[in-house]
C-alpha cells in the first residue's frame, strides 16, 4: 500500500465513561466514521473519514463525542502551514484540482465587523419598534424617474414596471435542486411563503411539487439553461440570469452524475446519471446588448410581467459591469460576494477569485447614483451575510436587500464542514441519498427558517429603531448611519463612509 | 330491561361490560354457584406455584359490581331456565324474571368412568378456585402426586405443585403431551422442557385399575401415589340450555352475535360451540379470550346495540418452566418449520391464508400472525418471505402501516 | 385522544427512541450511568429493512383486544392509557399473542409483561420517544 503522508485532520474523542455504545454515531455518519466492535462491546473511530460535521455529536444520547482538531501536526512553519502541506501531499497523490464547497473560509479582512451603526441620542429621538410603527417591506424592481400623476391628481401607478413585493429585505439564495435535496428546498419554498419573501431555484428547475410555490419562488436561468422552459418562467415571481456566482467566479458548475436521480434528471430536463456541466460563460452572451436581448426575450416570454434579475459575482471592476447591467433592461442587480457559498468548487479559486461584497457593494451604489441610473434597478447583496446587523449594514450602504444562502443552510443543520460536493451530506442538505435526504424533515425546517428570519427581522427593527429611522427606504444608502473603525483612507473612500470619530 | 347472566367468570364480566356500554341503567342480575367475585380459573396453577394471590386473581377490581350496577347471587345454583315465562329458578327456591338472559355456566371436569376410581381418597378435578384449594390443602412436600391427563389443564397443575411436592408422574392414553395444541415435534420439544424440571410421563398408557394409593397401568406397571388430579377433559354444561330450548351440539350453538337459537337467550364462553374461522368447522373454543369477546358481543346484543364477534380462532398461550408455547388456528395445510436450539416455529398456509402457528421458545410479536389468521389478511398482499422471518409490520405495505401506525383512515 | 403516531417518511432508524425509552424507565437522570453496559428492553421498536424504518410502540387501541384477552385482569385501558398491572401479570403472554402490532413485550425479568404506558408510569410526563426523536418521526398529538 503507498504510504499515506497525510494525517487526519480531526480527532474522534470518545468518553468512555459517557458512551453506552447504542450506536447512534455509527449508524448516522455516512463517513463511516464509526464501527461497534462486538468482541468489546465498544465504539470505535476511524478519524481519517471524519469530516467535523458533527452529525454524531449531536445526535449521542449521552454527550459522549467531541471533535477536535487533531492535535498531531507537521513541523511548524510559518510559512508552510499544515494546509499548504496537506494539499500538496493530495495533488501529488491525486492529479487533480482541489474541490471544496460552501464559502472561502480565508482570513481576508471582514468589513462588516469594521463597521459600526449609529444610534440617536437626545437630538433625534429612537423609536421603540414594539410601540411604534416600523417598517420592514421593501419592493425590488425599477423605479420610475419621476412621480407621474393623472388628471385628476391621484399618483400613477399602471406604468410601474413589475415588483417583488418583501415584508422583510432578506430573500433566500440561490441553491439548486441537486445540489441541495428535496427536502432542503421544500423548507425554503414553505418558510419563503410563510415570511412573504422569495427562495430561488439556482441553475437546476423547479421540481414539480413546488410550482405551487411558485408566487414567492425566483427561478434562475443559468449558462447551462437546466430545466428552463416557458412553465418554468411563468412559474415564478421574477426570472434571475445567473452570470456569476461568488464562491467561484469565471467558471461554471458541475454537478456530478450520482446526483442526477431520476428526479433531479426530470427536472433539470437532462438524462438521469450524466453530469451537469454549466459552462464558464453564456455562450449567447459576449456583451452587455447580449444580455439585454436575453433580458428582453425572457421580459417578452413573459409579458412583462416578471422582474428580471442579474446576477453577478463581485469580481475587480464590478462597478462597470453593474452599470452595464443597469442598462440592459434588467430590473434587479444581484451581486455575490467572495464569501458566497456553493455546493463544489475548486478551492483555488473559492479561496483567491473575487472581491469583499462590502466593498463591491459600495463602490456599485456609488457609480449608479452617480451616473444617475441608481433607480433603474434594485440591489440586492449576496455572498457572506451573517446576521442582521451584516443585513442592517448591507443596506445602508445602499442595498435594496439582502440573499442569505449559508444562514439558510445552517439553520437547517448544516455545520459547515465544506465537503457538500461528496455528496453524502449528514444534514440530509447537500445530498440526494434518500437515506440521507429523510434526515431534514421539511416540516421541522421550513419553521427553523422562519425563525431565523423572524428573529432578524426583530433585530432590524430594533437597530433601525435606535438610529431614528422606521422604514427600509429610509435607511437604504444612508452611509451616514455607519462609521469605520481600523480602515485606512481608501476603504472608508470606497465605502463612502466615515471613520469613527468623524 | 332485565338482564340476567348464568355464570360469573370471564363470559359473564364481558356481558357486563358490554350491556354497560350500551345501557347505563337496566338492571343486571348475575347468578352463580361459586361463592366469589369474578375471578380467573386459568391462574389457579399460578396461585399454587405462588405467583398470583386470591386476591390478584379477581379480573376486575373489587367494586367492580358495585360500579357496574349488577346484582350478585353468588353460591346459588340457577337449576331451570323456563324460556316460555322468561325466568329462572334457583336452588334456593328463587325465581329470577330476565328479558335478556345469558348462558355462561362454563364447562366442568370430564371423569371418565375408572376401575377402583372411588377407592381413592385424595382425587381431584383442577378447574375451579375450590379445586386448587382442595388440592393444595393435602399437597405435602413428600406427596407423590398422579396426573391422569397430559393436557393443558394436567401439564398446568403439574408446574404449579411442582415445588411443593415430592414427585409427579403424568399418564395419558396419548403417546404425546398436548395434542389439542401441538404437533409431534412441539410436544416432544415441550415434554422434554418439561421432563427436565421433574415431571415424569407415561404416555401411551392409561389406568386400568385403581387401589387406594395404587394405579395399576394398562401396560402392566404400577404407580403409587398419593393423591390423584384426574384432568383428562372438560365438557360444556349446557344442560340448563337445552332444557331452555336451545340448540345444543357439542356446546350451546350460537351465531355471530352470541344469540341461541331461542328468543332473548345468548350463549357465550367455555359452554358454547362457534365457528372456528380457520376451519370453518363448529367448535367448543373453550379459551378465556374467547369467552370475553363471546360475553361482550352477547351483552351488547342483549341492550340492543350491534356487535358481532365473527372471527374466532382457536388460540393458546402457555408457557411452562419458562418455556413459552404460542399457538393459534389450525395446522392443516402446507407448513413452514424453522427449529434452532431452544426455539421451534411452524406456520401453517393454505389457499394462500396462514391458517395457524405454533411457536416455541421465541414468541416475540406473535400476535401479528394472530392477527394474520384472524383478518384472513391474503398473504399475495403482505410479504410473507418477510413474515417466515419473523412476525413484523414492515411485511405489510406502506399505506396499511400507515393506517396501523400512522393514525391514516 | 392524544396518541403516538409514526411518520414512517422521517424516521431515520437512528434507534434513539428506544433508547430514550429504556432510559425513562430507570428514573435515572443521567443516561450513562443508567444505561452504560446494560442490555436495553426497550417498549418501543424499530422495524428497519433496506432504508424503510419505523417505530412501534402500543397503539392504546380503541378497542384493546390484549385487555379483553388477558387471563388475570391485569390489562386495564383508564384515560386513553392501556395500562398492565405487574403485580397481577403472571406471564402468561397471550396479550403477546393477540396484539397485532407486536406491541407487547416480556419484561426483562419474563415475570411480567412490559409495553409503552405513554411515560405515565415514569417520571418523564410526556413520552420520551417522541421528545428524543431527532427528526419529528414519533408524535404525540390528537388526531
Amino acid at each position: 500500500m503507498a504510504i499515506n503522508y497525510n494525517i487526519p485532520e480531526y480527532d474522534v474523542l470518545r468518553d468512555p465513561q459517557r458512551c453506552i455504545a447504542c450506536r447512534v454515531c455509527e449508524r448516522q455518519c455516512a463517513n463511516e466514521v464509526h464501527s461497534f466492535d462486538p468482541d468489546s462491546g465498544t465504539m470505535k473511530s476511524d478519524e481519517s473519514k471524519c469530516v467535523n460535521c458533527h452529525r454524531c455529536v449531536a445526535l449521542c444520547p449521552t454527550h459522549a463525542l467531541k471533535i477536535v482538531k487533531n492535535p498531531d501536526t507537521f513541523r511548524l512553519n510559518a510559512y508552510w502551514g499544515q494546509n499548504d502541506i496537506s494539499e500538496i501531499y493530495r495533488q501529488a497523490e491525486t492529479g487533480g484540482m482541489l474541490l471544496s464547497s460552501m464559502g472561502n473560509p480565508k482570513p481576508y479582512p471582514i468589513y462588516w465587523d469594521k463597521i459600526l451603526i449609529n444610534a440617536s441620542q437626545v437630538t433625534n429621538p429612537s423609536i421603540d419598534p414594539l410601540r411604534e410603527p416600523m417598517e420592514t417591506r421593501t419592493f425590488l424592481g425599477k423605479k420610475p424617474g419621476a412621480i407621474e400623476r393623472n388628471p385628476d391628481g391621484s399618483i400613477k401607478t399602471d406604468s410601474l414596471p413589475p415588483q417583488l413585493k418583501l415584508e422583510v429585505p432578506i430573500l433566500f439564495s440561490a441553491m439548486s435542486y441537486g445540489s441541495i435535496s428535496y427536502n432542503a428546498h421544500q423548507s425554503l419554498a414553505r418558510a419563503a411563503q410563510e415570511l412573504g419573501t422569495y427562495y430561488n431555484t439556482g441553475e437546476g428547475g423547479l421540481h414539480e411539487d413546488f410550482y405551487k410555490y411558485g408566487p414567492n419562488t425566483i427561478v434562475q436561468v443559468a449558462s447551462g439553461r437546466f430545466g428552463v422552459h416557458h412553465d418554468y418562467l411563468e412559474a415564478g415571481a421574477a426570472i434571475e440570469i445567473k452570470i456569476g456566482q461568488g464562491a467561484k467566479p469565471g467558471i461554471g458548475g458541475h454537478l456530478t452524475g450520482a446526483k442526477i436521480t431520476d428526479a433531479v434528471s426530470r427536472t433539470r430536463m437532462i438524462p438521469k446519471g450524466t453530469d451537469a456541466i454549466s459552462p464558464a460563460p453564456h455562450h449567447d452572451i459576449y456583451s452587455i446588448e447580449d444580455l439585454r436581448q436575453l433580458v428582453y426575450s425572457l421580459k417578452e416570454a413573459t409579458e412583462y410581467k416578471k422582474p428580471i434579475i442579474v446576477k453577478i459575482a463581485a469580481v475587480h471592476n464590478v462597478a462597470a459591469i453593474a452599470s452595464g447591467i443597469a442598462r440592459s433592461g434588467a430590473d434587479i442587480i444581484a451581486i455575490d460576494g467572495f464569501r458566497g457559498g456553493t455546493g463544489a468548487a475548486p478551492t483555488r479559486i473559492r479561496d483567491n477569485v473575487g472581491i469583499p461584497i462590502e466593498l463591491a457593494l459600495a463602490a456599485v451604489d456609488e457609480r449608479l447614483r452617480q451616473e444617475q441610473i441608481r433607480s433603474n434597478v434594485s440591489l440586492i447583496v449576496a455572498g457572506g451575510i451573517r446576521n442582521s446587523a451584516d443585513v442592517v449594514k448591507a443596506i445602508a450602504l445602499g442595498a435594496d436587500a439582502v440573499y442569505i444562502a449559508t444562514p439558510a443552510l445552517i439553520a437547517l443543520g448544516c455545520h459547515l464542514c465544506r465537503t457538500c460536493q461528496i455528496g453524502k451530506c449528514n444534514w440530509g442538505i447537500a445530498t440526494q441519498r434518500p437515506d440521507l435526504v429523510k434526515r431534514l424533515n421539511p416540516d421541522i425546517g421550513y419553521k427553523r427558517l422562519m425563525n431565523l428570519v423572524s428573529a432578524w427581522q426583530h433585530e432590524i427593527m430594533e437597530m433601525m429603531g435606535g438610529m431614528g429611522i422606521n422604514s427600509i427606504e429610509a435607511m437604504r444608502g444612508n452611509r451616514l448611519m455607519l462609521r469605520g473603525v481600523g480602515l485606512n483612507e481608501k476603504e472608508l473612500e470606497i465605502l463612502g463612509i466615515k471613520h469613527a470619530g468623524e | 330491561m332485565n338482564y340476567v347472566i348464568l355464570g360469573n367468570s370471564t363470559a359473564a364480566v364481558g356481558c357486563i361490560e358490554g350491556i354497560r356500554s350500551v345501557d347505563p341503567q337496566g338492571t343486571i342480575t348475575v347468578i352463580s354457584d361459586e361463592p366469589y367475585a369474578a375471578y380467573s380459573r386459568p391462574l389457579i396453577s399460578y396461585l399454587l406455584y405462588g405467583s398470583t394471590t386470591e386476591e390478584k386473581m379477581r379480573i376486575r377490581p373489587d367494586d367492580f359490581y358495585e360500579k357496574m350496577k349488577v346484582k350478585t347471587f353468588l353460591g346459588k345454583k340457577a337449576v331451570r331456565v323456563d324460556s316460555g315465562r322468561k325466568a329462572v329458578a334457583l336452588d334456593s327456591g328463587e325465581s329470577i324474571p330476565f328479558d335478556r338472559l345469558l348462558i355462561a355456566t362454563g364447562s366442568r371436569p370430564f371423569v371418565p368412568p375408572m376401575q377402583g376410581l372411588d377407592k381413592v381418597g385424595k382425587k381431584f378435578s383442577f378447574l375451579t378456585l375450590n379445586d386448587a384449594k382442595a388440592l393444595e390443602s393435602v399437597l405435602t412436600s413428600e406427596s407423590r402426586v398422579l396426573i391422569v391427563g397430559a393436557g393443558l389443564i394436567g401439564l398446568k397443575c403439574a408446574e404449579g405443585i411442582r415445588g411443593r411436592v415430592g414427585s409427579i408422574t403424568v399418564v395419558d392414553l396419548a403417546d404425546r403431551i398436548l395434542p389439542s395444541i401441538l404437533d409431534e415435534a412441539g410436544s416432544e420439544m415441550v415434554k422434554k422442557h418439561i421432563g427436565q424440571n421433574g415431571i415424569k410421563f407415561l404416555l401411551g398408557d392409561s389406568v386400568a385399575e385403581f387401589e387406594e394409593n395404587r394405579a395399576h397401568l394398562k401396560s402392566g406397571g404400577a404407580v403409587d401415589f398419593d393423591v390423584l388430579v384426574v384432568a383428562v377433559g372438560v365438557r360444556p354444561n349446557t344442560e340448563l340450555a337445552a332444557e331452555a330450548g336451545c340448540e345444543v351440539g357439542r356446546g350451546v350453538a350460537i351465531d355471530e352475535a352470541s344469540a341461541t337459537s331461542v328468543p332473548g337467550i345468548y350463549a357465550a364462553g367455555d359452554c358454547c360451540e362457534c365457528r372456528d374461522i380457520t376451519t370453518g368447522q363448529r367448535r367448543v373454543l373453550a379459551i378465556l379470550p374467547n369467552a370475553y369477546l363471546q360475553g361482550e358481543t352477547a351483552g351488547v346484543n342483549m341492550a340492543g346495540g350491534e356487535k358481532s364477534f365473527a372471527n374466532a380462532v382457536p388460540m393458546n398461550a402457555i408457557g411452562f418452566f419458562g418455556l413459552h408455547v404460542l399457538t393459534a388456528g389450525s395446522y392443516d395445510g402446507e407448513e413452514i418449520v424453522e427449529t434452532k436450539p431452544g426455539v421451534y416455529k411452524k406456520l401453517i398456509v393454505k389457499d394462500h391464508l396462514l391458517k395457524g402457528f405454533i411457536l416455541i421458545g421465541e414468541i416475540a410479536r406473535a400476535g401479528i400472525y394472530t392477527s394474520l389468521i384472524r383478518e384472513q389478511t391474503p398473504l399475495d398482499t403482505v410479504d410473507f418471505e418477510l413474515l417466515k422471518q419473523k412476525p413484523q409490520l414492515m411485511a405489510f405495505t406502506a399505506e396499511r402501516r400507515a393506517v396501523k401506525l400512522g393514525g391514516a383512515k | 385522544m392524544k396518541r403516538v403516531y409514526v411518520n414512517e417518511e422521517w424516521c431515520l432508524g437512528c434507534h434513539l427512541c428506544e433508547y430514550n425509552c429504556a432510559f425513562a424507565a430507570t428514573g435515572e437522570t443521567d443516561m450513562a450511568k443508567a444505561l452504560k453496559g446494560v442490555t436495553i428492553h426497550p417498549k418501543i421498536q424499530i422495524e428497519e429493512n433496506n432504508r424503510i424504518s419505523f417505530a412501534v410502540s402500543c397503539r392504546h387501541c380503541d378497542d384493546p383486544i390484549c385487555v379483553k384477552s388477558c387471563i388475570a385482569g391485569a390489562i386495564s385501558k383508564t384515560d386513553g392509557v392501556v395500562h398492565v398491572d405487574k403485580s397481577k401479570c403472571v406471564g402468561c403472554y397471550t396479550c403477546i399473542l393477540v396484539c397485532p402490532y407486536g406491541a407487547v413485550m416480556p419484561a426483562p425479568d419474563g415475570h411480567a409483561i412490559q409495553k409503552c404506558e405513554l411515560c405515565t408510569d415514569n417520571a418523564c410526563g410526556e413520552p420520551a420517544c417522541v421528545k428524543g426523536c431527532p427528526n419529528g418521526a414519533i408524535v404525540f398529538e390528537e388526531r
